[in-house]
């Protein structure tokens, strides 16, 4: 696949200027030229995509040729677990990078095999031969794998890349029990996958502890805990002496040195990397005793022209394999490139991860003068401190089970503590008031300090993480610092949104809250005693919508018809000629001919415009207030109802035609659609809700574009959530794989309803789950796990919801005191809204356009 | 304006060419909640706030043209009642009808009134 992006002709005289300054620069600055207009990156993994994407914006201005061997471009390598997991190859892709002066061109499936640095030339393997000004090699590693007998054999697999992750999914088909070898960062991933991939788990590592880089003694103990506790089986202080195979060849056994075998089907090597030297060696370059590219602080091999960034680099002595040093490292080289200064002065190895949903995270120092360990075994807790002689200077850390400690405290290594190690360990206690100085860094992947995020906020006024993120990257990668950045924005005097309005100074979930926890059934009674005033178009809506969560009743009722919106308030949607859409419920999309006669048939004696929507139903247009119950009534007696096309409620939950019509169907998608929409259908939510069934994984029906979206599998469905069209267009992410109808109806019941409490006022599923702290992972737990013991609520609310569902239309038309407001006017319900007037456009009605001389703005 | 209620008798003495249109029975209206009537040619919109007030204004949406106020949200911005255009929100004094977030535009105040439970509307020949 190639991709490429070309020269904006429009701002070269700019960008020329740029390249001006930097020959300025270069002629002044450095005896050997190292910038230049062609710039050839061997390798294109996610170090190599950052460069480019830095050099781009950099604008810099020539070309780029990027030489990748895997055969795709660049994907997140450190998501590669959630592969397994469903998320495809184009979730994990990055872009390919571009920019108004830079041509950057991709070649995937590239091997370079030589490096001619006399003619600076590159070969790859299919004999190509492509000149470089600059030279980047971003190589990578290769996974270690120990020289034993059987280690190559059927069944033993790296953990890598994508390939590695296709070919242990498909040896994991036939079960059996698989081991990993190596109990590291990357080897607890691979356990978590064989897990995940219903595989019983062994983990066999060479040392005396899981995580032996990262933490403790006290600290492995705990996390070991953890993970028998999910079923794996460790085997710490051991290595491997060979993989002996079974009759049919393939892997059988895995055999310890002390004798011991263990079964093991797949066996999986991640005992760590090696850098990917060779091309370096090839052609004459300095390379570390243990291999790994010699570069200096400016990220150069002993050959000026040529560059080596990321695994495959041995800077200051160190080869780095965490994403944070790499993207650094990969910015230093473009900006030298770009004909800058920047310097790699070593880096952070601090890291925050959850590994079989136990929280890890290491910081600073591994030891130290003093230290204060807090330990609750009974909760899995294992937190530890390192500080100097004085016990004033913090050192580092170790945290496991409880990775709180990383966030506030990390910023504060090698500085004055900021209160007694023991407040700053016990649960909670004073971490969320430490203060934070400016140049603590905040994202360590994406190396942003809080200087320069506070300096963000200011600049560009921002207001909420997703524009934080956007400005500084700070958040991108990982995501740990997120709350961080929350916390930044409170303190720079963001108010994030807490207040609804003038009249009530609190959010909308804690509103809803309020209204829950009180029994608050009326409006008057909230403001009353909660808010100020009268309210407005904002609050009174929102609260009609939490009554409408919580109680059920009829949302004409009583006092709740003076908070309803226009559209509530006559169960339709307003268009610009003051006119209302009617959109009958077409459950899934499925119709009978006999009703699709009724719609077309109401549509003409109405004068109706008709169109087919979005979510597969029909939308009527034109109709007046007054003719409203009217065509509800025919409506209603052909068996239609409310299709809420007016509420901040779940529209349609559409489907493709399923594995009854479909030849490529693995489920019923139809029936799925239209159950769930029949289940939900009425929901009050903070916007409107929509959703999607696909019966196979060509996705028919955009699920991923959906609130919730489902997708088919061979064994069940997939639950993708937090999907959206509209202005910010979002793929949905996979919440569970493989569900079993019942559990998916069950976690689809607790998503909306934890959405429907907690979310602010017109915030759809999106943009919750964005600014949810923790985001999916957290989820998961809320609504999987049951970590704030809420489940049952939620699963009670919504029985509530389903037990209690009525058509809303069907109950308007039986109640005369509901219906005396559909009229044109109060002293005149036989005159029709003079102002209102039709054309014809296409053998339909269209409004004709009101003229708007009068107003002044 | 507002006026709750007015004796029969003053009615029968109306301030100079003003005509009062008898609109619907004040128990008719919902509060907090408007209404669209027809006072001769003038489409008016009428609201019935939460606490008893009457305020009539013209039914016309200044920005999309479309005559909708009535069916606006009625609510308070301080102590000013207000109604907000169901089309896009922007929000009107229900005293004087000025648009609260762009005072240059406005929609006209009519005179109401209740007369042995009726609600009237008020319209000056002159004006």
């Amino acid at each position: 696949m190639n991709a490429k992006r070309r020269r904006d002709a429009a701002s070269t005289a700019n960008e020329e200027r740029g390249v001006l300054t930097r020959q300025e620069r270069r002629t002044t600055g450095e005896a050997v030229p190292s910038t230049g207009r062609r710039v050839v990156v061997v390798g294109y993994g996610p170090t190599a995509h950052r460069l480019v994407e830095a050099l781009a914006a950099g604008g810099f201005a020539g070309t780029v040729t990027v030489l990748g061997e895997e055969p795709r471009p660049a994907y997140d390598r450190v998501a590669l677990t959630s592969y397994l997991a469903g998320r495809t190859v184009e979730d994990l892709t990055y872009p390919v990078p571009g920019g108004a002066a830079v041509t950057v061109t991709v070649t995937v499936g590239a091997r370079v095999v030589d490096v001619d640095r006399e003619s600076r030339t590159v070969v790859t393997a299919a004999g190509e031969a492509v000149p470089y000004d600059v030279l980047v090699l971003a190589t990578g590693s290769a996974p270690f794998v120990p020289p034993v007998p059987g280690n190559d054999l059927p069944g033993c697999f790296a953990y890598r890349t994508i390939d590695d992750l296709d070919a242990i999914r498909e040896a994991a088909r036939d079960g059996g029990p698989g081991v990993v070898v190596g109990g590291g960062l990357l080897g607890l991933e691979a356990a978590d996958a064989l897990r995940g991939l219903g595989l019983t788990t062994h983990v066999v590592e060479m040392s005396d502890r899981l995580l032996p880089r990262q933490v403790d003694e006290g600290g492995g103990a705990v996390l070991r805990n953890h993970i028998e506790a999910l079923g794996l089986t460790v085997h710490t202080g051991a290595g491997v002496a060979a993989v002996e195979p079974g009759p049919d060849g393939r892997a059988a056994r895995l055999v310890k040195p002390d004798g011991e075998a263990i079964d093991a089907r797949v066996v999986v090597f991640s005992a760590g990397i090696r850098p990917r030297d060779e091309l370096a060696r090839r052609c004459g370059l300095a390379v570390g005793e243990r291999g790994g590219v010699v570069v200096d602080a400016a990220m150069r091999t002993s050959d000026p022209r040529v560059y080596a960034v990321g695994e495959c680099a041995l800077a200051g002595g160190m080869v780095y394999g965490l994403v944070g040093p790499c993207f650094t490292q990969a910015e230093v080289a473009a900006d030298r490139i770009l004909g800058g200064t920047a310097t790699f002065e070593g880096a952070d190895p601090s890291a925050k991860l959850k590994l079989l949903g136990v929280e890890v995270a290491q910081f600073g120092a591994t030891a130290g003068a003093l230290d204060v360990t807090y330990m609750d075994p009974v909760a899995g807790i294992y937190k530890r401190l390192f500080v100097s002689d004085d016990a004033r200077t913090l050192l580092g850390g170790i945290c496991v089970g409880d990775a709180a400690p990383y966030d506030t405290l990390r910023p504060f290594v090698g500085r004055d503590l900021p209160g007694t190690p023991s407040d700053l360990l016990f649960a909670g206690a004073g971490g969320d008031r430490v203060d934070l100085p400016d140049d603590a860094q905040v994202c360590s992947c994406n190396n942003v300090t809080r200087g320069r995020v506070r300096a963000a906020v200011v600049e560009h006024g921002l207001t909420d993480v997703q524009g934080v993120k956007e400005c500084t990257r700070a958040g991108t990668t990982c995501g740990s610092c997120v709350p961080m950045l929350k916390r930044i924005l409170a303190e720079s005097g963001v108010e994030v949104g807490k207040a609804l309005c003038e009249h009530f100074a609190y959010s909308r979930a804690e509103l809803f809250d309020i209204v829950q926890v009180r029994g608050i059934t009326t409006f008057s009674r909230l403001i009353a005693e909660h808010g100020t005033g009268r309210g407005c178009d904002i609050c009174k809506p929102v609260v009609a919508s939490i009554l409408a969560s919580l109680g059920n009743g009829h949302i004409l009722d009583g006092e709740q018809a003076a908070l309803q919106d226009t559209n509530d308030h006559f169960l339709a949607n307003i268009q610009k000629n003051g006119t209302y859409s009617v959109v009958p419920r077409v459950p899934g999309g499925e119709i009978t001919p006999e009703k699709l006669i009724v719609i077309g048939e109401v549509a003409r004696d109405f004068g109706l415009y008709t169109k087919i929507t979005g979510g597969q139903r029909i939308d009527l247009l034109g109709a007046r207030v007054e003719q409203l119950p009217r065509i509800w009534k025919r409506l209603v007696d052909a068996g239609f109802e409310s299709g809420h096309a007016y509420g901040k409620a779940l529209r349609t939950v559409k489907s493709c035609v399923g594995s009854t019509w479909c030849r490529y169907g693995v489920q019923d998608s139809v029936g799925l659609a239209i159950a769930l929409e029949l289940r939900y259908r009425g929901l009050r939510a903070p916007h409107k809700l929509k959703s999607a069934v696909s019966g196979c994984a060509r996705e028919c029906a955009e699920a991923r574009s959906k609130d919730f979206g489902i997708i088919a599998t061979e064994r069940g469905w997939n639950l993708y959530v937090g999907g959206n069209g509209g202005f910010t267009p979002r793929h949905a992410d996979l919440l569970a794989a493989d569900l079993p109808a019942d559990e998916l109806v069950r976690l689809i019941d607790r998503f909306l309803m934890f959405y429907i409490r907690t979310a602010d006022r017109l915030q759809r599923t999106s943009a919750w789950l964005e600014n949810l702290d923790g985001g999916l992972d957290y989820l998961r737990e809320v609504i999987v796990e049951d970590s704030l013991g809420i489940c049952a609520d939620l699963d009670a609310q919504m029985e509530r919801h389903v037990a209690d569902y009525a058509d809303e239309w069907r109950a308007t038309l039986e109640d005369p005191e509901r219906l005396r407001r559909f009229v044109s006017f109060v002293n005149a319900p036989g005159t029709p809204d003079p102002s209102i007037a039709f054309e014809t456009e296409r053998e339909q009605i269209k409004p004709t356009l009101i003229p708007l001389e009068a107003v002044s703005r | 304006m507002s006026v709750l209620q007015e004796s029969p008798a003053m009615a029968g003495r109306p301030a100079g060419e003003r005509a009062w249109t008898p609109v619907c029975r004040y128990a008719d209206l919902l509060p907090d909640r408007g209404a669209a009537a027809l006072v001769g040619h003038d489409q008016v919109a009428v609201f019935r706030t939460f606490e008893g007030g009457l305020y009539a204004i013209g039914n016309r949406d200044p920005y999309s043209g479309a005559y909708v106020l009535s069916r606006g949200i009625v609510g308070s911005r301080g102590a000013e009642p207000t109604v907000a255009s169901p089309m896009h929100k922007q929000v009107f004094s229900l005293l004087t009808g000025v648009s609260l977030d762009d005072p240059a535009t406005a929609v006209p105040t009519y005179p109401i009134r209740v007369t042995d439970g009726t609600v009237e509307v008020g319209l000056d020949r002159a004006a």
